[in-house]
């Protein structure tokens, strides 16, 4: 079994995140790349399923030359090659330009599952996973936290919580795209000897351009600005000699002061 | 320009509150143009005509029998065939898990811009809809542009706009595709099971958190009381999700649900950066904590310091007293 996992390069979730000059993008100094924490979920599910199959985990991620760092990462934590979408272009960070080009790359491929997983923690829009089925002309289904291989491989029975605390199950025949939700299995570290075999473990680039796909033109949005939240007002401590005199002052509060009782 | 502005609604046996908000920000958008909402499902033409309510003029059905069940790839496949016959000039979907993919789907297909998650859109004097969406985890936010005419797409984060009601007609139309085509997508089955009647999260007015500071998973049966109480939903921090204590479905914060409720209650949580990301554009913010250092106080517009364990039978206690 073949599986193919769509990686993000994000920066670590405890960075501080400063507005760069322009004011529409954000200042890169310093700042740590880490393998997306929602993707280590979809990798290990990856790595779990040819270790358990056969097969081979093969790691593809679009982006600057730094992603490389990223894809050495897959490949010391299970991956057996990955492919690097180079393009240094930061307005091509696009989730349709992504997956088109994601799809160009995954096409020619000998596959049997593909994962992408929830959102990158830096970009918030959890669309490539979708768009990248559309492109491949291949089933979906989102947010999977629990699945298993079903019908000798042919096809795999996925559960997902969804709104309104309903849990579906959904079941989709191979190949198809599976975006991972945190969870799905626990994430292993890579060992010294993993990082040292990695090295000699294939690591292919390629260009959009020949992959024959437009990348800029695949972009439709365009960011205006870039801004902080509004800061909340400061907030202060319930008064009260006892517990009991500070439960009523807040109840009194909520009720009467910010009236959300 | 003209051809009005879509939601694509989603509802069981009544509308969604989140495709209630899509329609009252499309009524507001559109001015005096048409707002249009389109329903997929069996049996929706009776109860279809409630988007009216919310500023619908039209609603455009594809009721069919064979759409009894969810399925991603028949309902962007119907979705598409109509945007792509009526081009709208804006689709708005609400951003729940079936409103995204699908937005993300038929957003691919028909190569349109999509912005997701959005918290806020606005209409420039040139026409050009804008559109306000947190990055981060909400550290940032931006405003994006569409950068091609023709029709646009934004999902929607629930709970964040507000509700409109303008009475208009909701006059209820049916819209045949036909039979929904095979694609090389093929769902085979979708089993739905419900969990109780617990509020859902990402659409709860009130929400009441649990972090470390509970001890224990045997202790956060005092977060579900007071939730209950409260007719709220329960959240819980990142540590107490890794931790087993509650399901990842709960988990408020960068690396789970982004809430904004009218009053979002966190018990026993530090407030790392991580979770306050998650919560901090709720109406209201209410922390317990016992250590009055703790950084959740700098967001909290109510601190009460103090133990846990005796605040939260009070404040129940409380609670049920005064609503008698």
């Amino acid at each position: 079994m073949n599986v193919i996992v769509c990686v993000r390069q994000t920066p670590d979730t405890e960075s501080a995140i400063k507005i760069a000059a322009d004011g529409r993008t954000i200042n890169t100094d310093g700042l740590k790349y880490v393998l997306g924490p929602y993707d280590e979920y979809s990798h290990e599910a990856a790595v779990q399923l040819v270790e358990k199959n056969g097969g081979e985990v093969t790691a593809i991620s679009f982006g600057p030359e730094r992603v490389k760092e990223t894809l050495r990462n897959c490949l010391a934590i299970g991956a057996s090659r990955a492919v690097h979408i180079h393009d240094e272009d930061t307005s091509h960070d696009d989730a349709l330009a992504i997956a088109t080009a994601l799809a160009a790359a995954i096409k020619p491929m000998s596959y049997d599952l593909i994962f992408t997983s929830n959102k990158g923690t830096d970009s918030d829009r959890g669309l490539v996973g979708a768009m990248l089925a559309e492109r491949l002309g291949l089933p979906y289904v989102g947010l999977v936290s629990e699945l298993e291989l079903e019908d000798g491989g042919k096809a795999l029975m996925c559960g997902r919580d969804v709104e309104g605390g309903q849990r579906e199950k959904i079941k989709v025949t191979l190949p198809a795209v599976i975006c991972a939700q945190k969870g799905l299995r626990e994430p292993r570290y890579a060992s010294l000897m993993n990082i040292m075999q990695a090295k000699k473990k294939p690591l292919e680039t390629k260009t959009a351009a020949e992959l024959g796909v437009d990348t800029a033109g695949a972009v439709k949005l365009e960011v205006e600005k870039m801004e902080y939240p509004p800061q909340r007002p400061p907030g202060r401590l319930v008064e009260g000699g006892s517990v009991d005199e500070k439960v009523k002052e807040l109840v009194r509060l909520l009720k009467e002061e910010a009236k959300v009782l | 320009m003209g051809n009005g502005i879509w939601v694509i609604g989603e509802g069981k046996g009544e509308l969604s509150r989140a495709t209630c908000e899509c329609l009252s920000e499309a009524r507001r958008l559109a001015g005096e143009e048409k707002v249009s909402c389109l329903l997929l499902g069996s049996g929706v033409s009776s109860w279809a005509g409630q988007a009216g309510k919310f500023g619908a003029d039209e609603v455009l059905v594809c009721d069919n029998a064979e759409l009894g069940k969810y399925n991603l790839e028949t309902w962007a496949h119907l979705v598409a065939a109509a945007v792509d016959s009526k081009k709208p000039d804006l689709v708005l979907v609400p951003a729940t898990t079936h409103g995204s993919e699908l937005a993300a789907r038929v957003a691919a297909r028909l190569g349109l811009g999509l912005a997701s998650e959005v918290v806020s859109l606005s209409r420039g004097d040139d026409g050009q809809f804008r559109a306000v969406r947190p990055m981060f985890a909400g550290k940032v936010r931006v405003t994006v542009r569409f950068k091609e005419n023709g029709t646009r797409m934004a999902t929607v984060r629930p709970n964040v706009l507000t509700l409109a009601e303008t009475n208009r007609s909701g006059a209820v139309s049916s819209l045949d595709f036909g039979k929904p085509e095979k694609t090389g997508a093929d769902m085979v089955s979708v089993e739905t099971r419900g969990e109780g009647s617990s509020v859902d999260l990402s659409e709860a007015s009130i929400v009441v958190s649990g972090g470390r500071g509970l001890k224990g998973p045997e202790n956060f049966h005092l977060v579900h009381t007071l939730a209950e109480v409260l007719g709220g939903a329960v959240g819980a921090s990142r540590m107490v999700v890794d931790a087993g204590w509650k399901e990842h479905s709960c988990q408020v914060g960068q690396t789970g649900r982004v809430v904004t409720p009218d009053l979002y209650i966190a018990v026993g949580i530090s407030g790392a950066i991580q979770h306050l990301v998650g919560m901090q554009n709720a109406g209201c913010i209410v922390a317990i904590n016992n250590n009055p250092e703790a950084a959740i106080f700098k967001v909290a517009d109510y601190g009460l310091v103090g133990d846990l364990f005796e605040v939260l039978p009070a404040l129940t206690e409380e609670l049920k007293r005064s609503r008698n």
